[in-house]
């Protein structure tokens, strides 16, 4: 069983045909629901379901402050290579975007963590493009081993990679994976992939799977708003977390909603998705899935976050910077290397003050995954 | 009336525990302990960051508290002692709440890895009070692995449904010669009362008064209920009874043959 099993049963789902049914009273229902189920689901993220949009931001601001506090999560992406043999459409490191490419040497990285980690910041997630070639597993696991000397948590979001692989990470101290399926709906991936190794829909699909058969801690999923419709592809999503959470309940699984944002080649995105449908598909996330963690990145704008973070949010970047080098060695938000624009450019103290002013604790470290001091034997 | 908790030697006048993890600001979490008057005061050992000038949650935790470090984030024994041992060496102290929760939907604790961990936690000389489901084996063979305590939950941890294992938690308080102090799911100041009543050596409290409107009125309320459930165990005409007491006796004739 794997969750692309899930997908063949609604792959052919009527959605529009469906949501068209749903009534008030369903909505209500769903609502008053102890446990959704997936037909609530659903409603929850019905056209429908607009109407009722201050009374799910209400239940979603209850149930995430029951099982969260009020405390958000903070981490940085720290970009260390832009070449990509991908050829995604919407993505700017696509191997035909003409971009300087570049690759951070090890003294460069040391860089870029002794600069973030200044910050106060102890949780990192790195990024690559896909290129086995010029990025190999050898060169990311000695990455991983000097950012362990600077952070508690290491995550990655790098390409896919087997079950082996995973585990060699793991034991090296990766604790969380962050993997988007970018879209769910397999013909529409088919479509915007066109080539390179991420063609792979299925090897893709059940990367979150293989990481945590191999005991990941953390694994955040998410879908890339605005390349299918967003109510279908939400329902996937959701559904993929619901069928990760149930299978190894002992990981932590948290989503993201990232939506499209300008890039290098000025990719249109193929469906629209507003600042009301984001709230929407977060609210209906809390209370279909209410231990699930939810992450917010800077692809919003600094008001849209603000105004999202009581609605379910768990975890932000902040002090994010898509291109590579960029803390340190390159101009940071420079569209051009970049591997999309950033939104929210606050800086992490005052991303921090922006949080206590709005009654939450900004959480700069959230695991102990490493050990720095030698002198510690545990 | 002097009527202290004793763990590990130690006397704990106040049996009101506070956890420290949901607030909104790490200032307030002062004003709370102080407001409680806590003297035991349970930590994360994954939100301890001191490397951190500012944002050390150690340095609002005023001097005179016990830190109870919580093992929260194991998975297995394996983690919960590697979490432990980092605690002490790191110098946070002896004391933990022994956390192993394997389910993360809805955090119920692993009885079989928790047992494990206190065995060997125990035997290192940690002052170990294991959170657990209410369960009378595993609470004997926790006893006999020299827990300091039992910290059975009243409901899955951050739901404030209060103490639906009340029943189970009766038969721990009788048959379990450690204090019993319910961990998870008190909402609110009349349930923590009530499990003082009925003989619980404590409570810890987290999302109730992290999540109040105003914290540090709702910990003084925990507090002052505390108090009285105490009181009421000490003072209570009767306990409450499964038998029926009539308040006509049927055998009152016999006393007049």
């Amino acid at each position: 069983m794997s969750f692309y099993d899930v997908y063949l049963k609604y792959k052919d789902f009527p959605f529009e045909e469906y949501f068209l049914k749903i009534s008030k009273n369903d909505i209500i229902d769903s609502l008053n629901k102890h446990e959704p189920e997936e037909e609530d689901l659903l409603s929850l993220l019905s056209p429908q379901a607009e109407n009722f949009l201050e009374t799910l931001a209400s239940k979603a601001k209850d149930l995430t402050q029951q099982h969260f506090g009020k405390a958000i999560v903070l981490y940085t992406p720290l970009y260390l290579s832009n070449y990509c043999e991908n050829e995604c459409a919407y993505c700017g490191f696509n191997i035909r975007n003409n971009i300087p490419r570049k690759q951070l040497d090890f003294y460069e990285l040391r860089k870029e963590a002794e600069t973030i980690a200044k910050t106060g910041l102890k949780h990192i997630l790195i990024l690559t493009g896909e290129s086995k070639k010029i990025t190999p597993l050898s060169y990311i696991k000695q990455c991983i081993e000097i950012l362990n000397q600077y952070f508690s948590s290491v995550s990655i979001e790098i390409y896919t990679l087997s079950r082996q692989e995973y585990k060699e990470l793991i034991s090296l101290g990766v604790d969380g994976l962050t993997i988007y399926q970018e879209v769910y709906n397999q013909e529409s991936y088919n479509k915007l992939h066109l080539s390179g190794p991420k063609t792979d829909y299925r090897f893709r699909l059940d990367a979150p799977e293989r990481a945590l058969m191999e005991n990941m801690r953390t694994v955040n999923i998410g879908a890339l708003l605005g390349l299918k419709d967003f109510r279908s592809e939400s329902f996937f999503m959701l559904m993929h977390a619901y069928y990760l959470q149930h299978k190894y309940s002992q990981a932590e699984i948290s989503i993201s909603v990232p939506r499209i944002r300008p890039q290098v080649d000025e990719f249109i995105p193929p469906s629209s998705v507003s600042d009301k449908n984001i709230v929407q598909i977060i609210t209906a996330a809390r209370i279909f899935l209410p231990r699930i963690g939810i992450t917010l990145s800077t692809r919003e704008n600094k008001e849209l976050r603000d105004n999202l973070l009581p609605l379910g949010v768990t975890k932000m970047s902040a002090g994010s910077i898509t291109t590579v080098g960029g803390h340190t060695i390159c101009e940071p938000y420079d569209k051009k290397t970049s591997q999309f624009e950033i939104a929210d450019k606050r800086g992490v103290s005052q991303i921090k003050e922006t949080l206590l002013n709005k009654g939450y604790q900004p959480v700069f470290k959230d695991w102990v995954g490493h050990v720095k001091d030698e002198k510690i034997k545990i | 009336m002097h009527d202290p908790l004793i763990i590990a030697e130690k006397e704990i006048s106040n049996r009101l525990f506070i956890g420290t993890g949901k607030f909104p600001n790490k200032a307030i979490i002062k004003d709370v302990l102080n407001a409680a008057e806590t003297e035991v005061v349970t930590v994360a050992l994954r939100r301890v960051d001191l490397d951190s000038k500012e944002d050390n949650v150690l340095d609002f935790i005023p001097e005179t508290c016990t830190l109870l470090i919580n093992t929260s984030g194991a998975r297995d024994a394996k983690e919960a002692i590697r979490i432990a041992r980092l605690a002490k060496a790191t110098g946070c102290g002896s004391w933990i709440k022994l956390e192993v929760i394997a389910d993360n939907k809805y955090l119920l604790p692993d009885n079989l890895e928790t047992l494990k961990a206190t065995e060997v936690l125990a035997d290192e000389g940690f002052t170990v009070l294991p959170y657990m489901s209410p369960d009378l084996s595993i609470a004997k063979k926790l006893a006999k692995a020299k827990a300091a305590a039992i910290m059975p939950l009243g409901s899955p941890i951050g739901t404030k449904r209060g103490v639906k294992t009340k029943e189970l938690i009766k038969i721990l308080i009788k048959e379990i010669d450690l204090p019993v102090i319910v961990d998870a799911g008190i909402g609110y100041p009349s349930e923590a009362a009530y499990c003082l009543e009925i003989g619980c050596a404590a409570v810890l409290v987290n999302t109730a008064i992290a999540t109040a409107k105003d914290p540090v009125t709702m910990a003084k309320s925990f507090d002052w209920a505390v108090k009285a459930g105490r009181n009421a165990y000490f003072n209570a005409t009767k306990a409450e009874s499964d038998l029926a007491n009539p308040s006509s006796p049927l055998t009152g004739f016999l006393k007049n043959l």
